[in-house]
């Protein structure tokens, strides 16, 4: 394979590689009042960037010597996490111009982070995965602190970067014991070396057990996850909305595809792990979450709440777990930035965010269309029907019935109704509660209160009527993996 | 013709929120509800009740053929249905005073609850029905959470996270009957013979989410927080409307999807009934709230319909549809008829009220039709549900009659001591004395819900009509199943058909 041809495949990453290298050089000369330009263009270059993965097709091709693979799956989530980051870009610029943290490298740090999940979601090989894991994690981690006169923001991205590097460790210990054992990094051969009816590698195993710890980092899975509230709760609010979504998909879809692909042979070890992880996940996001005063730290708990529910659908290991759970991914991505886009807008007179619970009490009454969002977000990120959130819990609970995992799915639905519980209570507050009596800023203009009523629109029961597209386009990116 | 009656409340409570005004949003609201009701009436009048196939059938594969948009409905259903669009106009009317605050959004709540309880009834798609009932909970948590009494937030958190804990097993259940069977067309998960271990097993499922909802004792503890702490209208809604989806749910699903492991578990359900009518009508004689009173008695009734319906015979299965219309009428009815005193004295306590014969003649009489009815005095339209289910019940166990008959006594008990306390006695309370009778408005409510009861209590053929076909289809599942396990006595069988005869 030529070079030429590498860089065809690679197209996507290719192009914003380069338009990043240009944007950094742009924002170099023309400093913070290119905030907004930066931004459009960053939109306009993923959107470049998106047109060689439509322009793909539905075949799977490979390119860097067998490092890459562009295939269904790597476009499903590319198209996934190239929306999410365009849109964490957008929503971001008024909160920033707001709190006086309005610098170009925003965009252009989200852009990085994006590319390494581009190439994260591609790899196809363990070395390829860590070089976009690094990518993504280092500018994540800047992107923390990025409210750097802060002190709880500086706290966010000093936490984040010390846990992380430490998973990136572990990661990189697992990646060398399974080189070690079998004796290269490349999914095919790994796949290979652990193919049924080959003797079982305990060496390998504990390889596969801290690469799957250093990605139950990413993803926010208990017991990895003491990171996220915190991280959630000091970092600012478009960075969250961005962590929340576009990494959290790459991961996840990073983890199906290592679990599913290079290490499929080892089925039976992984899935007590992530059963584990799994109901851990669930049972915990939803008790912690009870206690929360601060939105922030609520939503984090039920990221990892949904997390625990998405790995319900990856434990049962089957093409239709597998395609529950890219469908998971695609609604979650959506309600969870619209739930961050409305506590972007509840900005009270003094253009100050308002961040507490409380601050929303009697919401309905005064920011009628802004709490009517947030309750369908809510509603839906606890998956009450007839609202869209229901469907993917719907999908992979169907997956671990059909796998026959009762105790799970039955875990699975009473975690739901306890969670369902701190949800109710934001709405309650919402609805109920008298107004907490601050004046709220006059409704933002511009692109904001656009992104939200289509989030919503798309978690209320309008977004049953995209089911049939959505769930063939997760099923099609499901039949790549072996 | 069904979708329409789905998507035109769900249009109106759009509208009625963007009116934002309270005097408009009231009329419109109202008119919906009244065409509503007179689309009923045609879906009656359409309906051809010699057989026990699905009517109006619509099917639309809006959802990416994972489920689809099928609706239908069958005798049973039709009834239900009547009984909801025939409710929510006089719900409308009643808390047209008495709710000042956030009018608009009350009535889009209620609008909504309308379009997801006419889903339930029609929904011929298992999942379609789920998302339509799992849904009704968002819109009766805002009625009761907003606009409900002291503990109302209490009393809204539990309604809703209890009837959710019941219905997430029912979920598990379902999905694992579309995979057995393939489909999740309801006509065809009737006709599917699921194996007879795994029945059991899914019958105990769906029964988690219809005995909570019906309410079944040791479960019921929910009603009577919701019921007390609701508005007026919320506990009509409620008792009138949401209590059947439990029992419509046995009739649609556990009873002919699961016909062996329902022979097999009706000692269940009778125990818990037979638990249910003593208990709950004792704790109800000894309440001094009326609206808990009326709740538990709710409670009482309901262990009628559920008798009735594990009787496993025609009688027995008529006879608790029979109870449930009747008690749709008769319990919104006495809600109503606290609303009314409420609204003039705001209290609930039976003991502050007295002696309103004297000033408020024309109220007690109403009050005093629906505790007859209530009691199922022959004439009004208890006495003939009772009196079917417990000919159904006797036929199946004679021991299941004897304790469900003295509900009848208990409940003539509680009831009449009720009527005695609050209408009765001396007039010898200033403020009391001081409330004046009916307006015209609450006439309007009164009147259709007595001219209901006592229709169905003379002359409950039109009622019967639409069921006869589709609970003989469903006997004729259930007689798959093999005979009752419970043996009745020789005589008291050949007694009851005896009797039965001239009631069907």
């Amino acid at each position: 394979m030529t070079l030429l041809q590498s860089l065809a495949v690679g197209a996507p990453e290719v192009i914003l590689a380069g338009g990043i290298c240009v944007l950094l050089l742009v924002g170099a000369f023309r400093g913070d009042r290119a905030l907004e330009g930066l931004s459009w263009a960053s939109v306009l270059l993923l959107v470049l960037a998106a047109v060689p993965v439509f322009d793909q097709g539905a075949g799977s091709a490979g390119a860097w010597g067998g490092l890459y693979v562009a295939d269904p799956l790597s476009r499903f989530l590319k198209l996934l996490v190239f929306a999410g980051s365009a849109a964490a870009i957008l929503v971001a610029v008024p909160f920033l111009r707001r709190s006086g943290t309005g610098r170009f490298e925003y965009p252009v740090l989200v852009l990085l982070a994006t590319l390494g999940m581009a190439i994260m979601v591609s790899a196809r090989s363990l070395l390829s995965l860590y070089v976009g894991l690094e990518l993504m994690s280092l500018a994540a981690y800047v992107l923390a602190a990025f409210h750097r006169d802060d002190a709880r923001s500086s706290e966010a991205g000093l936490k984040y970067f010390a846990l992380g590097a430490l998973a990136s460790g572990l990661l990189l210990y697992g990646v060398s014991l399974v080189y070690g054992f079998t004796g290269s990094t490349g999914f095919d051969a790994i796949r290979a070396a652990f193919a049924p009816g080959t003797e079982r590698n305990l060496g390998a195993l504990f390889g596969l057990v801290f690469i799957l710890a250093a990605l139950a980092f990413k993803i926010s899975a208990v017991p990895f996850h003491m990171w996220t509230p915190d991280v959630y709760e000091g970092a600012p609010t478009p960075v969250v909305a961005f962590f929340g979504t576009a990494p959290k998909v790459a991961a996840m879809g990073l983890l199906l595809r290592v679990l599913l692909d290079p290490f499929g042979g080892m089925k039976a070890d992984w899935q007590q792990i992530l059963v584990f992880m799994s109901i851990a996940s669930m049972a915990l996001g939803a008790v912690a979450a009870i206690a929360q005063t601060n939105v922030k730290r609520l939503l984090a708990y039920s990221a990892i709440t949904n997390i625990g529910f998405a790995l319900v659908g990856l434990a049962a290991g089957t093409p239709a777990g597998v395609s529950a759970v890219l469908f998971y991914l695609l609604v979650y991505l959506v309600m969870t930035l619209g739930a961050f886009v409305c506590l972007m807008m509840v900005v009270d007179g003094e253009g100050r965010n308002r961040e507490e619970l409380s601050d929303l009490a009697g919401l309905a009454r005064t920011r009628p269309g802004l709490a009517a969002a947030l309750a369908i977000f809510m509603l839906s990120l606890a998956g009450i029907p007839p609202l869209f959130g229901f469907m993917p819990k719907l999908a992979v609970l169907s997956a671990a019935v059909e796998a026959n995992l009762w105790p799970l799915a039955v875990i699975g639905v009473l975690a739901s109704v306890v969670a369902a519980y701190y949800y109710l209570r934001v709405v309650k507050i919402l609805y109920v509660d008298p107004p907490s009596g601050i004046g709220f800023a006059p409704v933002e203009q511009g692109v904001n209160p656009f992104v939200m009523a289509a989030a919503a629109a798309f978690s209320s029961p309008l977004g049953y009527l995209l089911l049939g597209p959505l769930m063939a386009f997760g099923a099609e990116a499901a039949r790549s993996l072996p | 013709m069904l979708s329409a009656m789905i998507l035109l409340p769900v249009a109106a409570a759009l509208l009625v929120l963007w009116l934002d005004d309270a005097g408009r949003a009231r009329l419109v609201a109202l008119a919906t509800t009244l065409v509503l009701l007179a689309m009923g009436l045609v879906l009656w009048a359409g309906f051809d009740s010699t057989t026990a196939a699905f009517q109006f059938t619509e099917r639309h594969e809006l959802f990416g053929g994972l489920f689809s948009w099928h609706l239908g409905i069958d005798g049973i259903s039709l009834v239900l249905i009547l009984l909801s669009v025939f409710l929510m106009p006089l719900c409308v009317l009643a808390g047209w005073d008495s709710i000042r605050e956030r009018v608009p959004e009350y009535l889009a709540a209620f609008l909504l609850m309308e379009a997801l309880m006419i889903g339930v009834f029609a929904a011929m798609d298992i999942l379609l029905f789920y998302l339509f009932f799992e849904a009704g909970l968002i819109p009766m948590y805002l009625i009761i959470g907003i606009w409900g009494g002291k503990r109302r937030i209490y009393a809204s958190y539990k309604f809703f996270l209890y009837t959710l804990l019941g219905s997430v097993l029912m979920l598990l259940a379902i999905l694992w009957m579309i995979r057995e069977a393939g489909t999740t067309d309801i006509p065809a998960l009737m006709a599917f013979d699921f194996p007879a271990e795994a029945q059991t097993w899914l019958w105990l499922a769906f029964f988690a989410s219809f005995a909570v909802k019906m309410p079944m004792w040791p479960v019921h503890t929910w009603l009577p927080d919701a019921h007390v702490e609701a508005p007026t209208a919320g506990s009509m809604i409620l008792a009138g409307v949401l209590l059947k989806m439990g029992g419509y749910g046995f009739i649609r699903f556990s009873l002919p999807m699961f016909p062996e492991a329902s022979v097999e578990l009706m000692w269940l359900v009778f125990a818990l009934s037979m638990v249910a009518v003593v208990y709950t009508s004792l704790v109800a004689l000894a309440q001094a709230d009326m609206k808990k009173l009326i709740a538990y008695s709710s409670v009482a009734h309901m262990a009628f319909v559920t008798g009735g319906l594990f009787a496993l015979n025609t009688q027995g299965i008529e006879g608790a549809m029979v109870v449930m219309v009747s008690h749709g009428l008769v319990s919104a009815a006495l809600f109503f008829c606290v609303g009314v005193i409420y609204d003039r004295l705001h209290t609930r306590e039976i003991d502050r009220y007295g002696g309103l014969t004297a000033n408020m003649p024309r109220y007690a009489v109403f009050f005093l039709l629906f505790t007859m009815a209530s009691i199922a005095l022959p004439g009004t339209s208890g006495f003939v549900g009772e009196f079917l289910a417990l000919l159904g019940m006797f036929r199946t166990s004679s021991w299941l009659a004897v304790v469900m008959a003295t509900g009848v006594i208990l409940g003539a008990g509680y009831m009449l001591w009720l009527y005695g306390r609050v209408a009765f006695g001396a007039l010898d309370k200033d403020d009391v004395a001081a409330m004046p009778d009916l307006k015209p408005r609450e006439w309007a409510v009164m009147l259709p819900l007595a001219a209901g009861v006592l229709a169905i209590g003379v002359y409950p053929a039109p009622l019967l009509a639409p069921l006869k076909q589709p609970v003989a289809s469903l006997v004729a599942r259930l007689e798959r199943a093999g005979p009752p396990a419970v043996e009745v006595s020789r005589p008291a069988a050949v007694a009851a058909r005896a009797r039965a005869e001239p009631a069907s």
